[in-house]
């Protein structure tokens, strides 16, 4: 727990408050147990998620075998790491101008419209985006899914880049510069990564967004542009059966697989100890 | 200072295009032509009308009688309120939990605070339905939490604890499917805090709890306003947690403008509650401004 | 030499299946499990048609995503009440059902339904009813009408389920107090509102999730369902020795039909002709039926059905049950619908 800085070490450091450990961990089984039990259920025999009739590793066998499944959880990858990468870029430029450009006339209205997507109900979005997209005849198939959720990730993407911006120290900067340090330099050497942070949580919160949105891509897609959220909603019908479980649990279990993988390179690679 | 996004306007005006041209395009003409509906007339099975009407903003105080009057009607007033009263419950319960677990991940060592980043974001790669299903099975009759009372044979066979169904599982459903929301600004706020300058503001101020108000709070400041904006207005529109773990006995304004589009189809009426909500939220937002600008964020290197 | 006697075979199978053009794609969007895989397998290899398939939750999404105007798609598959809303509206086009050979194999209840009298756009697809499931074993009795649902014992108080859609409920209520659908007597309308207000304190939840899930597992007794899902709900319960059971109340219960329709917009309209016409085959449509648990309307289907879905009482209907269609309501029906619902959930 003790960060690695001697300096503050009379009495208990300032940040460290007892039983922050304690409610970590907690917090860790507060954000797992769902997960543990979703993954449970997803080796239910029966077809009937909360009803447990026994063992079965059938459900990951039909989802293997699905091809429909497979498609939409591939095209929710797709828009997800696309709209992703495009809102951060944006909305990271974005706040770069709006922290430090200064005060300028209209700065809080350009707040205002990157916050907008957040405010308005999302099958509201999502009628008028349809209505918008057939009245201009914009049909380029995954890319209208792929814009609709750019455009309500940025203000995800937005908030956090903003808020490490916020009162961020540039002394380093200025000091960057002070040594004839090109600007581009400056940035990508210096700016960018103390900013780091709070474009990898933009980068999550935007992804997590994507990869869970239904109602817009509901009424956005078109033919053979079904994601994962819409499939499974679409089940509700006939009933939500254990193969979602198994989909969403091989999706963790590459994910997990990703991070674990990121871990090891980091840890093994130069940049570990850079703040 | 000259850096990078300097002041000049050319580079303001590149920096800020794309954004604000993707956010015109796809988000102020679909919400224009959704205002534009608001002053429409239903057509008997769904669409518009192109006749003008304010109706539907009518509607939403009033009830017109068989008789053409108008009588003053509280029901979509109370939903209004009902759900601006969930939303900040969530709002405060994301933040109790996730201001503690912010600061616990910016005093991680530096390798490893990406990582509970990620930790943090991966229990939402899976399904919000099917994670909200979870719940169920966890706070349910039979379920994880009563399974040991029943055997210790505290509850009877048939008896219930009642987590579900109850404003406590929304709650707890709204905190956990919007936490992330909350922690990362948090965590991306205070993780550029020096720790030692704040061992040093400790000693000047002599209370931790003064340090603590003085000046972490306000350089968290920026981290907590957008986490709790970032959870707020999603989760006025939440209608899957009311839902499913509410039982759905209550309308929420997520529920009810969805049924506006969908069941009910009066799209008009639909778009009027949308342009309601989106002005009260817009007033809160710069009235917010206003109060926010005598007191700029300290901290930093001026 | 070789490829002239494949071309040769290729046509003539072609031929026999009765085909107009033998590629290109479908693309079909319904609802998610309720496309056998097998028939669509089965229908790519008879026709070389490539099919997508695409899905949605509601009726109501996919009425307000066509009004929207959104295109690409083949075949939908809205419900009978729904249908007079697409016809009109100019969202489906004319297909002439009635002149493709397999029509011939519909049920003759089934022909020129009051939704689509000519039979010009819609190919009949599944039918079922809607009515409500309970635990026998808990409840102690049979269910015989609808009174144990609207206006249940003391001891049911939060053991209730309803469907979230209004108009589901509603009707059922109308069903119950011997009314009329789609009523636009105020006062009727006030009669309906009292039963679903006195009601409520015995709900558990109005949803249409988890409705098997929640019956399964002893939260809810009685549950408003359809009964398709209650024919897969009683056998999973029977596996738990749980008594589940549909019930055909002495009110009636509620029937609804889906249909294959072709949008104005599709882009492959041959194509879902041919779908339509190899749907209304017995054996595809049992291959269907099988898939989804519920009936199909061709003559001759039974037969090549699973044993344990041709017995099923949720799905063969008993001779003497009264059966109701709902219909799509217009805007003043609609308009008072929505004012009970939203003062029933105030």
């Amino acid at each position: 727990m003790t960060g690695p800085r001697p300096a503050a070490r009379r009495r208990r450091p300032f940040g460290e408050v007892p039983g922050l450990g304690t409610l970590a961990a907690g917090f860790l089984v507060f954000l797992y147990a769902p997960i543990a039990v979703l993954v449970a259920y997803s080796f239910n025999a029966g077809s009937i998620v909360m009803v447990w009739t026994g063992f079965s590793t059938d459900w990951y066998a039909r989802a293997f075998a699905n091809a429909d499944i497979r498609q939409a959880a591939f095209n929710s990858l797709v828009v997800a790491v696309t709209a992703t990468a495009i809102a951060t870029v944006v909305a990271t430029l974005a706040a770069l101008v709006l922290a430090r450009g200064g005060r300028f006339r209209g700065s809080e209205a350009v707040l205002g419209l990157i916050s907008l997507p957040l405010m308005v109900p999302e099958i509201v979005t999502a009628v008028a985006v349809l209505v918008f997209f057939s009245g201009i005849g914009l049909n380029l198939g995954l890319g209208n899914v792929v814009i609709a959720h750019v455009t309500f990730c940025i203000p995800f993407a937005f908030m956090p880049i903003r808020a490490r911006l916020d009162g961020m120290d540039t002394t380093l900067e200025q000091a960057a510069q002070d040594l004839y340090a090109s600007e581009w330099a400056t940035f990508r050497l210096v700016t960018l990564p103390l900013l780091m942070p709070g474009v990898l949580a933009g980068a999550m919160l935007s992804f997590v967004i994507s990869m869970d949105d239904f109602i817009i891509t509901m009424m956005v897609a078109g033919a053979g542009d079904t994601t994962l959220p819409v499939y499974i909603y679409s089940m509700i019908r006939h009933g939500i059966t254990p193969e979602v479980n198994a989909v969403s649990s091989i999706l963790l279990l590459v994910s997990i697989v990703l991070v674990t993988l990121y871990w090891f390179m980091t840890r093994t690679g130069p940049g570990t100890a850079r703040r | 200072m000259a850096l990078l996004p300097a002041r000049a306007p050319l580079r303001r005006t590149l920096g800020l295009l794309p954004a604000v041209a993707i956010i015109l395009a796809f988000m102020v003409v679909p919400v224009a032509i959704m205002a534009v509906f608001s002053f429409l007339v239903p057509r008997s099975f769904g669409g518009v009308e192109w006749t003008f009407s304010t109706d539907a903003y009518v509607q939403i105080l009033f009830e017109r009688m068989l008789d053409d009057s108008l009588r003053f009607s509280p029901g979509y007033l109370m939903i209004v309120l009902r759900s601006f009263g969930l939303a900040l419950l969530a709002t405060v319960s994301c933040l109790l939990v996730g201001f503690p677990v912010a600061w616990f991940m910016a005093r991680r060592p530096p390798g490893e605070r990406n990582l509970w980043v990620l930790l943090i974001t991966i229990p939402f790669w899976t399904n919000q339905l099917v994670r909200t299903f979870a719940w169920i099975i966890i706070l349910g009759r039979n379920g994880v939490i009563e399974a040991p009372f029943r055997w210790a044979g505290i509850l009877d066979q048939g008896a219930t604890l009642g987590l579900m169904y109850s404003n406590l599982a929304i709650t707890v459903g709204l905190t956990y499917t919007f936490i992330p929301l909350m922690v990362l600004p948090i965590y991306a706020s205070l993780e550029k805090l020096d720790f030692s300058l704040v061992e040093a503001a400790a000693d000047l101020y002599s209370s931790r709890l003064a340090t603590f108000r003085r000046v972490v709070i306000p350089l968290a400041r920026p981290g907590i306003i957008a986490g709790c904006l970032l959870v707020f207005i999603p989760s006025l529109g939440a209608f899957i947690q009311p839902d499913l773990l509410g039982g759905g006995k209550k309308l929420m304004l997520g529920t009810l403008v969805q049924f506006q589009f969908t069941t009910a189809r009066n799209w008009p009426f639909g778009a009027a509650i949308a342009m309601v909500l989106l002005a009260l939220v817009m007033v809160v937002l710069i009235l917010h401004a206003r109060a926010a600008r005598p007191h700029p964020a300290p901290g930093g290197g001026q | 030499m070789r490829t002239t006697a494949i071309l040769a075979t290729a046509t003539a199978l072609a031929c026999a299946a009765g085909l107009a053009r033998a590629d290109g794609k479908l693309n079909i969007y319904n609802w998610t499990d309720y496309t056998a895989p097998d028939l669509i397998a089965k229908f790519e290899a008879a026709t070389g048609i490539d099919v997508t398939l695409d899905t949605y939750d509601t009726n109501e999404t996919l009425l307000a995503k066509m009004q929207a105007g959104a295109r690409g798609y083949d075949i939908i598959v809205p419900s009978h009440n729904f249908i007079p809303i697409f016809i009109p509206g100019g969202l489906v086009q004319a297909v002439d059902v009635a002149t493709m050979p397999n029509f011939a194999n519909v049920d003759e209840r089934w022909r020129f339904p009051a939704w689509d009298p000519e039979q010009k756009y819609s190919a009949p697809f599944h039918w079922g009813t809607s009515s409500v499931a309970y635990r026998r074993d808990l409840l102690g009795h049979e269910l015989t009408s609808l009174r144990d649902f609207f206006e249940p014992a003391e001891e049911l108080r939060g053991r209730i389920m309803g469907f979230e859609t209004p108009e589901e409920i509603v009707n059922l209520g109308h069903l119950y107090l011997g009314q009329a659908f789609c009523n636009e007597n105020p006062e009727e309308m006030q009669k309906v509102q009292d039963l679903l207000v006195a009601q409520k304190p015995y709900i558990l939840a109005y949803s249409s999730e988890g409705v098997n899930d929640r019956l399964i597992n002893g939260d809810a007794i009685i549950a408003n369902q359809w009964n398709g899902n209650a024919f897969r709900g009683r056998i999973t319960a029977a596996e738990q020795g749980k008594d589940l059971a549909y019930a055909y109340p002495v009110e009636g219960v509620i029937a609804w039909a889906d249909g294959l329709l072709v949008p104005t917009t599709a882009e492959n309209v041959e194509n879902a002709r041919i779908f339509m016409n190899f749907v209304m085959d017995p054996e595809n449509m049992a291959l269907q039926s099988d898939f989804t648990g519920f009936a199909g309307p061709i003559t001759g289907q039974d037969a090549h059905m699973s044993e344990e879905l041709r017995g099923a009482p949720e799905i063969e209907m008993p001779a003497d049950a009264k059966m109701v269609f709902s219909f799509a309501c217009n805007a003043a029906a609609q308009g008072l619908i929505d004012r009970v619902w939203t003062n029933v959930l105030r």
